[in-house]
């Protein structure tokens, strides 16, 4: 694997803050020029990122080391095929997002819209920090930006409720982090003496075995973002923001930044020998299992269709980590591929629910009888991402769970074949009744002038819900950096 | 001139005092001007005594020219230049704010004495820093808190005298002790000047009276410093001073206390004393990490802004003792960048709490919804030097919890890594309640919901005036900075412990 230099990933970076002062400038007076920063910022940056694709499919990894702290701690950045995977969704998913944002805000005439595109700005370059961060300290630096910078987004309507639920969503993001990510990292770099990522990992013969275990099970407690159980409720609670910010954050940039994390630490800092040596992996896998099946169980209760669509992303979130942990070339492929499909499928969800609610004002799953027959084109890109997260085919969702199970299988771990079919049963179970309710329940009379959103709204979603459809018969480029990334963690 | 840098760093200020009160009658007083022009001149001072330390060595200077032991000796090396500069910073930056402040709070007749016992007061402070004389160092502990009790006296509630009374009770206990240790070891060995009695002291090490010294210096600056359980005195005089003062209290004495603590250590009885003849390791490790616990837990259950700032500090400077507990250079390297963080932390975040009491009076933090919508440029500070205090990466904050925790794995002593970090959690409890309080809770009760754009934006700004938003701005974003150019306060920081610990 050849390294180059080059400041592209910087540049990537500085564009959402630079974006920001005009963001702010603009204001509420002139709200066309405002979002005009916004949608601007997020097409230069995905372009920036995307220009990095030729080089990274290549074989490449391009480097930047930005400056020291002092001896031991750096902040460095690179630019690896996982990285790579990881920016392009959150920065193309930004880019829609913003879109949909306007369209959102505008119909509720929701107050601070200023500061909600400014932290949404800042939380993107959280996002891709961590995305391309070479060190433990750059990543936790982005993750914990990521943290505050949603804070404001997840307060957003100022609500009794919203207070609550920001404080819970911040109590376990921050909390986990210090008191767990903290002494992990600390521990690491007690053992290792360094913090850069390594496709060898850079714990192996360092540390006992215990020791290992320990700063292991430190890590994935400290990772709260990846909302594995029990540090998952965070999400539901999150749910209170407005709904672009559960779209992009909650189903992508956020949760997946800590999906992305974990992954890191697991390819990158203990490295997939080491893991399955002291059999860390499988260990890793089961409790993985368990949030999957207990999320789901969990979503099946939610009458609410944020909070259901919340805990199913709790249950996605952790196929991810499963695939991951089989420590086999299918299930780590299968886990890395999952990222992608499940954001297009469940930004897909999450925008229907906003559209929804704009449309016939309703959050609750029970009252959304016939809305079918008023907004068909929102309740049929729901009912596309549906079946992209339960993972029929022809949707990115089975391809990803395609290689899950055929990693299982790799590894012999037959029950894991058992939890990720009876997910998908209950995935079904929890998500088609609501289509077919909209579909072929009856219309409350209330509804009778009801009207899909404005285009703003429905045009983002119909082109992600197509989005997961085409990246199943074309899930280039994402497929060949997973395959990348796996290459380079197995040697072949 | 340049040579007599050590002395004019302190005399400065103190003849500033005199100044300030011989122009008292006349038209024409300028105690303001006077105060920051003499704090502004020490640190410009401080500056280039710490640039020549850091470039060819400690600097000795011999008052009149008398040759120690027997003249006193001011002593600037490596870690007296740090220190020195992080107080002449934070005193001038805090005399900046004063300008205002004073004025309201301590009412125009006062004025002159105010200033001429703040300028006192950083005299003293300064003069701790630089002597190289154990009995010089007292007279200067003397000045400052003879100044210090006098200026929380000038604090508007009626409580301030009794706060003032209670400092000045437990600080003159404190300073007793500390005075009777100088006179042990002067009767040991004959000699007051620090270099001096570290050469003297290891052939007497096992000598009682000289442990028993060390004792009586460790216990008397525990209470100037109000390390737990000695910090009674703390909250009342900390957070019932004036709004200048607390920051120069929080940030400047306590701190000082424990760079005296550290000299004396350190410099005088040498490590090889402290962590092999007496337990202090252990003892430092038990106060330290109690101090941060008790203070943080004490901390929550505060409802006044300023008494809560207060308490902080008593956790805080658990922090600083903690690091010297691991008898290792990380540790230490921990204590000395955090002596630095938390002066322009904590001093940044008083000061805000001062521009809360100049506009609105307000200091119950129940009351302080919708602050961050009349003083945004204010509560901006305050949220970041709040994220300082807790940790956060970039910031100064992080930086010594890193050391200290590292240090801590080094020596062995993983079990104290949870309670450093349970210690910045419930850092991250009080103020993330402050920050709830103060940018998003409103005072109607529905909040804002999905209502009529534009109607919640014109919360009209009224922020305060810029002299007072300015001084705590800069030591927020100087923790900013050098949280980001770590590398300038660990450089210094290493030099100064390695100096301390006798490593090349």
């Amino acid at each position: 694997m050849e390294t180059v230099k080059s400041i592209a990933p910087i540049c990537a970076l500085l564009v959402p803050l630079i974006a920001i002062p005009f963001i702010a400038l603009a204001g509420q007076r002139r709200p066309n020029v405002r979002e005009f920063w916004t949608i601007l910022a997020s097409v230069i940056m995905f372009l920036i990122v995307a220009s990095m694709l030729p080089r990274v499919q290549g074989g490449e990894v391009i480097e930047y080391q930005l400056l020291t702290l002092f001896p031991g701690l750096d902040l460095n950045f690179r630019v690896d095929a996982f990285g790579l995977f990881f920016g392009l969704v959150a920065s193309f998913l930004w880019i829609i997002t913003s879109f949909y944002s306007i369209g959102y805000m505008r119909s509720f005439n929701e107050h601070a819209q200023t500061r909600y595109y400014i932290c949404f700005a800042i939380s993107l370059f959280g996002a891709l920090g961590v995305a391309f961060a070479a060190n433990l300290i750059t990543i936790l630096i982005f993750y914990e930006i990521l943290t505050l910078s949603t804070y404001p987004l997840v307060i957003h309507e100022e609500t009794p409720e919203a207070i609550k639920g920001a404080r819970r969503y911040l109590t376990y993001l921050l909390g986990t982090s210090i008191a767990f990510n903290l002494p992990a990292i600390f521990l690491t770099y007690t053992v290792a003496q360094t913090l850069e990522f390594s496709n060898a990992g850079i714990l192996a013969g360092k540390a006992s075995p215990l020791m290992i275990a320990v700063i292991f099970i430190l890590f994935i407690a400290g990772i709260g973002k990846s909302a594995m159980m029990p540090f998952h409720s965070w999400l539901p609670a999150a749910m209170v923001a407005p709904t672009p910010v559960s779209a992009l954050l909650h189903a992508v940039a956020v949760v997946k930044a800590g999906v992305f994390t974990v992954l890191r630490v697991v390819f990158h800092v203990f490295g997939i020998d080491l893991l399955s040596e002291i059999g860390l992996g499988t260990a890793l896998a089961y409790f993985a299992s368990f949030t999957i099946i207990v999320a789901s169980i969990m979503a099946l209760k939610q009458d609410n269709l944020k909070l259901r669509l919340a805990y199913s992303t709790v249950s996605q979130l952790s196929y991810i980590v499963l695939g991951a942990s089989l420590l086999s070339g299918k299930g780590m492929m299968g886990g890395i591929l999952h990222i992608v499909m499940h954001a297009f499928g469940k930004i897909t969800l999450f925008f229907c629910a906003g559209s929804i609610l704009i449309a016939v004002k309703r959050k609750n799953i029970s009252e959304m009888s016939g809305i079918g027959k008023k907004i068909p084109i929102t309740m049929f890109a729901f009912f596309l991402g549906a079946l992209s997260i339960i993972g029929f085919p022809p949707f990115g969702g089975f391809l990803s769970k395609w290689y899950l199970v055929l990693g299982s299988l790799e590894a012999n771990q037959i029950p894991i074949l058992i939890v990720i079919l009876t997910s998908s049963f209950l995935n079904g179970a929890y998500f088609l009744p609501i289509v077919y309710r909209a579909f072929f329940g009856e219309l409350d009379e209330k509804l009778n002038d009801a009207h899909e959103a404005s285009s703003w709204v429905v045009v983002p979603l119909v082109l992600t819900a197509l989005i997961s459809m085409v990246l199943f018969f074309y899930p280039q480029p994402f497929w060949r950096l997973a395959a990348l990334t796996v290459k380079g963690l197995t040697g072949g | 001139m340049a040579e007599h840098f050590p002395i004019l760093v302190v005399i400065i200020p103190i003849m500033a005092s005199f100044i300030i009160l011989l122009l008292w009658r006349t038209k024409h007083r300028y105690e303001w001007h006077i105060t920051t022009a003499a704090t502004f001149l020490s640190f410009l001072i401080s500056l280039s005594l710490l640039n020549t330390v850091f470039l060819s060595g400690p600097i000795r200077y011999w008052l009149g020219g008398w040759e120690p032991p027997w003249g006193i000796e001011y002593v600037v090396d490596s870690f007296s230049g740090y220190v020195l500069v992080v107080v002449t910073l934070v005193s001038f930056v805090t005399s900046v704010f004063a300008a205002k402040s004073v004025k309201k709070e301590a009412g125009e007749g006062r004025t002159v004495s105010f200033f001429a016992l703040y300028s006192l007061l950083a005299g003293g402070l300064y003069g701790i820093i630089v002597t190289g004389d154990l009995f010089n160092l007292y007279v200067f502990l003397e000045i400052s808190s003879l100044a210090g009790y006098a200026l929380v006296g000038v604090g508007k509630k009626k409580r301030a005298i009794v706060a003032s009374y209670n400092y000045l009770i437990l600080g003159t206990i404190g300073a007793t002790l500390y005075l009777i240790g100088v006179g042990q070891l002067y009767i040991m060995t004959g000699t007051l000047n620090m270099a001096d009695l570290s050469q003297k002291l290891p052939a007497i090490f096992e000598s009682k009276v000289i442990i028993a010294a060390f004792a009586l210096f460790i216990v008397g600056l525990s209470i100037k410093m109000a390390l737990f359980p000695f910090h009674a005195w703390l909250p009342d005089a900390h957070g019932l001073a004036p709004s200048v003062i607390s920051p120069i209290l929080s940030a400047c004495v306590i701190e000082v206390a424990a760079y005296a603590m550290m000299r004396v250590m350190f410099t005088v009885y040498t490590p090889a004393f402290v962590f092999k003849v007496v337990p202090a390791k252990e003892v430092f490790l038990l106060g330290g990490g109690v101090a941060m616990l008790v203070g943080s837990y004490l901390t929550l259950a505060q409802t006044d802004i300023k008494r809560m700032l207060a308490y902080s500090s008593v956790g805080q400077m658990g922090y600083i003792i903690l690091g010297l507990s691991f008898a290792n250079h990380t540790g230490l390297v921990g204590s000395i960048v955090h002596i630095f963080s938390h002066a322009i932390l904590k001093a940044s975040l008083f000061l805000v709490a001062g521009s809360l009491i100049y506009k609105t009076g307000i200091t119950e933090i129940s009351r302080l919804k919708g602050m961050g919508k009349k003083m945004p440029l204010s509560m901006a500070t305050f949220t970041i030097g709040a994220l300082g205090m807790i940790g956060i990466p970039l910031t100064t904050g992080f930086i010594s919890e890193w050391k200290l925790a590292l240090g801590a794995l080094e020596a062995g002593k993983w079990f104290i890594v949870p309670v450093i970090l349970l210690s910045a959690l419930l850092n991250a409890v009080y103020f993330g309640r402050v920050i709830e309080i103060v940018w998003f809770k409103t005072d109607e009760e529905e909040g804002h919901g999905h209502k009529e754009i534009g109607k919640h934006e014109k919360t009209s700004i009224d922020e305060a005036p810029l002299s007072l938003v300015l001084p705590p701005f800069i030591l927020v974003s100087l923790s900013i900075i050098f949280g980001i150019g770590a590398f300038i306060p660990v450089t210094l920081a290493e030099k100064a412990a390695s100096m301390l610990l006798g490593m090349p």
